[in-house]
Formats: C-alpha cells, sequence, structure tokens
C-alpha cells in the first residue's frame, strides 16, 4: 500500500501547536477539516474541541457524540468534509498509543502533536490498518497559504 | 425498515452512503443485518467478544441506547438511528506497560476466569491508584479488600493512633497495635495480605492546603471520614480535581453510600448543599455504631471503587443507598446533580478550597468570639478541680446526662442519671440553687444540656471538661473505658 499523504496549511499548522501548548500538560483534541479526492487529502481548518475524558486529561482524550457531531456540522458549514483529529502527547514522543489504537476509527487521519515541557515539537499523521492490527504512518506535507479563505483555522 | 446514519469513518463500507435501510425488530437485529450488507463494518462496530466498542454510539432518534434497552433496544418502521462516534486516544501511560507475575495470575486467578475482570481488568486494577481517607472503621475494610482485589497503589491518610475502642470495628488493627501509629499497624497488615500492593501513607490531618496535593496523583477517593468538615473537604476536592468519591458513612445501626463528583453525577453538596448545625448528628465516638456495620458499608464501597477502575457494571452514581442493618433493608433514593450546586452547578461559588471547620460552625468565624466567652460565671471545670472541690466538701450535683448502658460501665460517685433526651422533661428535678456540674462520656453532650440548663435559669452549671474518660485519667484509673 502506498503511503497516504495529508497536507496541512501553516496556519493549520499553527493551531494545532497552539492548541497543545494552550492545554498542557493536559492533552488538547480537535477535529480536522478539508478536502480529499481519495487520494490526496488537504486539511484547510481545525474545530477545537473539549476534551471530556474522565480518566486524567494528562494521559487521555475523549470527543463526546454531541461533539462528534458538532464537529461533522462545522466541516459542512465550512463546505468541507471531516478528515480526522488531532490530539497532543504532553511529554510524550508524537506516536500512538495502544490506547490509541484501540480506540481508532478507521479511514480518519489521526495527527498526533508532541508537547513537550509546554513546547510544541515533532507532529506525525496516521491510520488504522482495515484490520486493526496498528496504525500506518502516513506523510504529512505542508502546503503553502495561497487559499487565504481555506486557510482559516476555526476558533472556539 | 429503518433508516440508519453513517458517520463519515464508516461511509467506505457503505458505498460513501451517509444512509441506508436494514431491517430488524431490535438494535441488535438492525446492525446483524447492516453488517451483513456491508462487508468490513464489524470489525469496526464490535470486538473480537461480539460486543459494541465502547466508543460507538447507538441513537433512536436522538436517544442513546445505553439508557434505553441497549442493543434489545426495539426499533419501528420510520425510526432514525444514527451511529456516532465518540473520539478517544492519548498519550502512552508514563509507567512501564503493566504485566502480571506468576504468583499474581495464582493470586488472582478467581478475577481472571470472569470476563468482566479477566487479564485486562487485573491490569487495570494493578496500573490503578486509590487513595483512602482514614484507617479507621470504614477505611479498613476498604483498604483490606482492595489490596487483596489487586489494586497496585493504594494510599492512606491518617493521623491518629490505634486505641482499644477501635478494635471493635477497625480490622486494619489487632490488640498488639494499641498506641502505634494506625498507618503503621495498616502498612503490616496491607503488606502481609499483599505484598505486590504498594502502601502510601500520608501521616497527617486532611486539610484545605493539602487535598488537592494529596489527591493530585490517585484515581479513585474513598470517603471513611466520620465528620462533617473532612466530608465536605473530601467532596469538594474531588469535584475541583475531577476524581470520583466512593463515598460511605456510618452511625448506629445504618449506613449511607454513593459515588459523588463523577463528571456527569451528583456532588454531596448536591444532596446536602449545608452541614447540619453543630451538635445536632452525633458521632460514632457519642452514638456508637455496630462493629460490623463499617464492614458492610466498606465493601461497599471497596466494591464501587473496583467497579469504577474496571468500567464495568452499574456504578451508584446518582443513587443513594441507605442501610438499615437492624431491619437488614436496602433503600435506595435517586440523586440528581444540582445546576445550582455551590461547587458542581453550572455557575459555582466555590472554586477552591475553604475552611471547613468554620463552614461546619465546628469553629466561630475569624473575628467573632466564642459565645462562651461572653459569660463572666465559669463554664467548665477539670476533673481534678471536680476532686479536689469535692474533697473540700463543697456542695456540687453532679449530673450524667449518657445513657444507662453507658453508666452501667463506669460513673463518678454520687452523680445522678438523666439522659440527654430526657433533659427538657426532668430538668425540674434538679435544684435551681444548687451548684450543678453536668457529665457525659467527652464532654459534647454534657454542654448542650448545661447550654439547656443556663436557658431555663440556672445560674450555676458547670461542664466537666473532658467528661468521665478525662476523670478516669486525671482522678480515677480504677474505672474501665469505653
Amino acid at each position: 500500500m502506498t503511503e497516504r499523504r495529508l497536507t496541512i496549511t501553516g496556519a493549520v499548522d499553527a493551531a494545532i501547536r497552539a492548541h497543545g501548548q494552550e492545554t498542557y500538560p493536559h492533552e488538547c483534541c480537535g477535529a480536522l477539516v478539508g478536502t480529499t479526492d481519495g487520494v490526496t487529502a488537504v486539511v484547510s481548518a481545525i474545530v477545537p474541541l473539549p476534551n471530556t475524558t474522565e480518566e486524567g486529561p494528562r494521559r487521555r482524550f475523549l470527543v463526546r457524540p454531541s461533539d462528534y457531531r458538532d464537529a461533522e456540522r462545522q466541516a459542512a458549514a465550512l463546505g468541507g468534509d471531516l478528515l480526522g483529529f488531532y490530539h497532543s502527547h504532553p511529554d510524550h514522543p508524537a506516536r500512538p498509543s495502544q490506547y490509541d489504537l484501540d480506540h481508532a476509527w478507521p479511514t480518519f487521519a489521526y495527527i498526533i502533536v508532541a508537547v513537550a515541557q509546554g513546547t510544541a515539537h515533532d507532529m506525525t499523521v496516521w491510520y488504522l490498518k482495515e484490520d486493526r492490527s496498528s496504525f500506518d504512518e502516513g506523510r504529512l506535507h505542508h502546503g503553502e497559504n495561497t487559499d487565504s479563505h481555506s486557510a482559516s483555522a476555526v476558533h472556539r | 425498515m429503518a433508516k440508519i446514519l453513517i458517520p463519515t469513518p464508516l461511509r467506505p463500507y457503505t458505498d460513501k452512503q451517509d444512509a441506508v435501510e436494514a431491517s430488524g425488530a431490535t438494535i441488535g437485529e438492525l446492525l446483524a443485518d447492516l453488517t451483513r450488507q456491508h462487508n468490513g463494518l464489524k470489525a469496526h462496530l464490535y470486538n473480537e467478544h461480539g460486543k459494541l466498542r465502547s466508543f460507538v454510539n447507538i441513537y433512536v432518534n436522538d436517544e442513546d441506547i445505553r439508557y434505553l434497552d441497549k442493543e434489545q433496544t426495539p426499533v419501528k418502521a420510520g425510526d432514525t438511528v444514527s451511529i456516532i462516534p465518540s473520539v478517544a486516544g492519548g498519550a502512552p501511560v508514563a509507567e512501564a506497560p503493566v504485566e502480571l507475575t506468576g504468583d499474581e495470575y495464582k493470586r488472582y486467578s478467581r478475577h481472571l476466569i470472569m470476563p468482566e475482570v479477566g487479564l485486562d481488568g487485573q491490569k487495570k486494577l494493578k496500573a490503578a491508584k486509590v487513595l483512602c481517607i482514614g484507617a479507621g472503621g470504614l477505611g479498613s475494610p476498604v483498604a483490606m479488600y482492595l489490596a487483596a482485589a489487586g489494586v497496585g497503589t493504594l494510599g492512606i491518610v491518617d493521623f491518629d493512633t490505634v486505641d482499644f475502642s477501635n478494635l471493635q470495628r477497625q480490622i486494619l488493627h489487632g490488640t498488639p497495635d494499641v498506641g502505634r501509629p494506625k498507618l503503621a499497624s495498616a502498612k503490616d497488615r496491607l503488606n502481609a495480605l499483599n505484598p505486590n500492593v504498594h502502601v502510601e501513607t500520608y501521616e497527617t490531618a486532611l486539610t484545605s492546603d493539602n487535598a488537592l496535593q494529596l489527591f493530585e496523583p490517585y484515581d479513585v477517593i474513598v470517603d471513611g471520614t466520620d465528620n462533617f468538615p473532612t466530608r465536605y473537604l473530601v467532596n469538594d476536592a474531588c469535584v475541583l480535581l475531577g476524581k470520583p468519591n466512593a463515598y460511605g458513612s456510618i452511625f448506629r445501626f445504618e449506613g449511607q453510600a454513593s459515588v459523588f463528583a463523577t463528571k456527569d453525577g451528583p456532588c454531596y453538596r448536591c444532596l446536602y448543599p449545608e452541614p447540619p448545625p453543630p451538635g445536632l448528628v452525633p458521632s460514632c465516638a457519642e452514638g456508637g455504631v455496630l462493629g460490623v456495620l463499617p464492614g458492610l458499608l466498606g465493601v461497599i464501597q471497596a466494591t464501587e471503587t473496583i467497579k469504577l477502575i474496571l468500567g464495568v457494571g452499574e456504578p451508584l452514581i446518582g443513587r443513594f443507598l441507605i442501610v438499615d442493618a437492624l431491619r437488614m433493608k436496602f433503600r435506595e433514593l435517586k440523586l440528581r446533580k444540582d445546576p445550582d450546586c455551590p461547587v458542581c452547578g453550572t455557575h459555582p461559588t466555590v472554586t477552591k478550597l475553604i475552611d471547613y471547620e468554620q463552614f461546619c460552625g465546628v469553629k466561630p468565624a475569624a473575628g467573632h468570639s466564642a459565645p462562651s466567652t461572653e459569660h463572666s460565671a465559669p463554664m467548665e471545670i477539670t476533673p481534678t478541680e471536680l476532686k479536689q472541690r469535692l474533697d473540700r466538701g463543697d456542695k456540687l450535683q453532679i449530673v450524667d446526662v449518657r445513657e444507662p448502658h453507658e453508666y452501667q460501665i463506669n460513673r463518678i460517685p454520687g452523680s445522678v442519671l438523666i439522659p440527654l433526651g430526657d433533659i427538657p422533661k426532668r430538668f425540674t428535678e434538679l435544684d435551681p440553687g444548687a451548684e450543678l456540674v453536668m457529665q457525659c462520656k467527652s464532654g459534647a453532650r454534657s454542654a448542650k444540656a448545661a447550654d439547656f440548663l443556663r436557658s431555663q435559669g440556672y445560674q450555676h452549671v458547670l461542664n466537666l471538661k473532658g467528661g468521665i474518660l478525662a476523670w478516669i485519667d486525671q482522678v480515677d484509673p480504677s474505672q474501665p473505658k469505653y
């Protein structure tokens, strides 16, 4: 299988990092909105969502069904598709955990940003294998902010 | 036929359609039909045991089936069924992955063979951290059963030493432990029971200054306290930190239990926004408690703690269990989260820990002097002073306001017995001109009786400081204590 590729704009990249730094030492989470033709996907905006986990937000995130629905609605309102979700790993590498794997949905892109001592570092993207056995790492491509409309990051 | 709305990540399995039709009389049948029609869906909706995955939410016309009949929820023609994802994940837990040793496989075998616990559940227990507030009546069975069950880290907060009067119910401690710190005997007992458990002890009173820091590393807090200030403190700290509070309390033959301060559940203040007036509710030291009762209630708290850790069953959230051991009846009250709750409501007024002794009226607010100093006449007498005056031949009437069965155990020679509850109807038996010394076990009940008599115009009323216990310590060690 060929490596999947996800393009994010500079504004999206900055918004995800800022969100992870803002919630540090807790995990942040949010939705990725953009367009895809099945091969190439471009994230043009994010929808930051509240982390509603009850298991300790330093190591877990949870997007409730009501917030998921809200994310789908916002994606439609922005004229895009829901492409996946992002979350931060405070003081841990940007690699998916067993917990991430156990809770993953197919087809979605999962962006992970590592936030070490309050500063965002590596950012990676992952896709669940069809047999749920592990993730495939995708390639995160940083696009140019050529289109200012699609590059707008959504704020809460 | 019912319409099923498909979320974005599952549309590749339904030919990109966001809604499909399927038939079935219940949700279970409907989903079975759906997964038959669309290959590949099943692995993502169901786990290897054939159960719906925890992050798959099914709604029938906007009602979550978890609150209906789960997969047995009936479906009518024309209903709309939605599959809505929860999205979860997180960083790897900092500690090394939890594994069981050979000894632990043997030890926990009765857990391991139950699917509700199993190896995964036992690992969750081993990874879990539970903090017990108090190593007394409730804390004893809680800590012992949680240690036996394999909870990996048990914290205990207590600053007391073991007393003979504890042994009737506090099974963490034995006769040779009398006089030792409770934490020392608790640690010995728990280590002997299960050396795999890491026991953390905190020899301190729980206060507003240390509670948040003490609670931080723990997953579940178990409230085994015996007084209102600490109970409100534990509740508020749990709400502020978002940690569940497995609550229990006991008195005489009655007990109460619930799980407070979960995300969507009520807290102790939703039930009791304000504490009772001080002195209205007697403590176990004053009113007594059946020794077995903390066992019963503590085991309920331990059960709820384990369910919270495993994520199984129906926790005692939003339900208040009342146990009557004399009649052996269990009643359950429904509790709702109060949107106006001062600590967990929508607009909380309590956003940090306060002075709980003051809140509960146990000590006067800063700047206010205690009412007792307003009187010029002396209010109290110590046992030593009383003995000196009796030896001098002063005419003093000692009034014992305890219960008859307490009076049987020990008494001050020459005292008359009028139980506190009988004082209002029998006080006229007492000579208003005489000098009265009110006495009970430790001085709380007799202080109330003294206040009452003063309010009735009695001029010369003293309260025996420390009650009969202090009398025995200072004057007459030959009598038994209880």
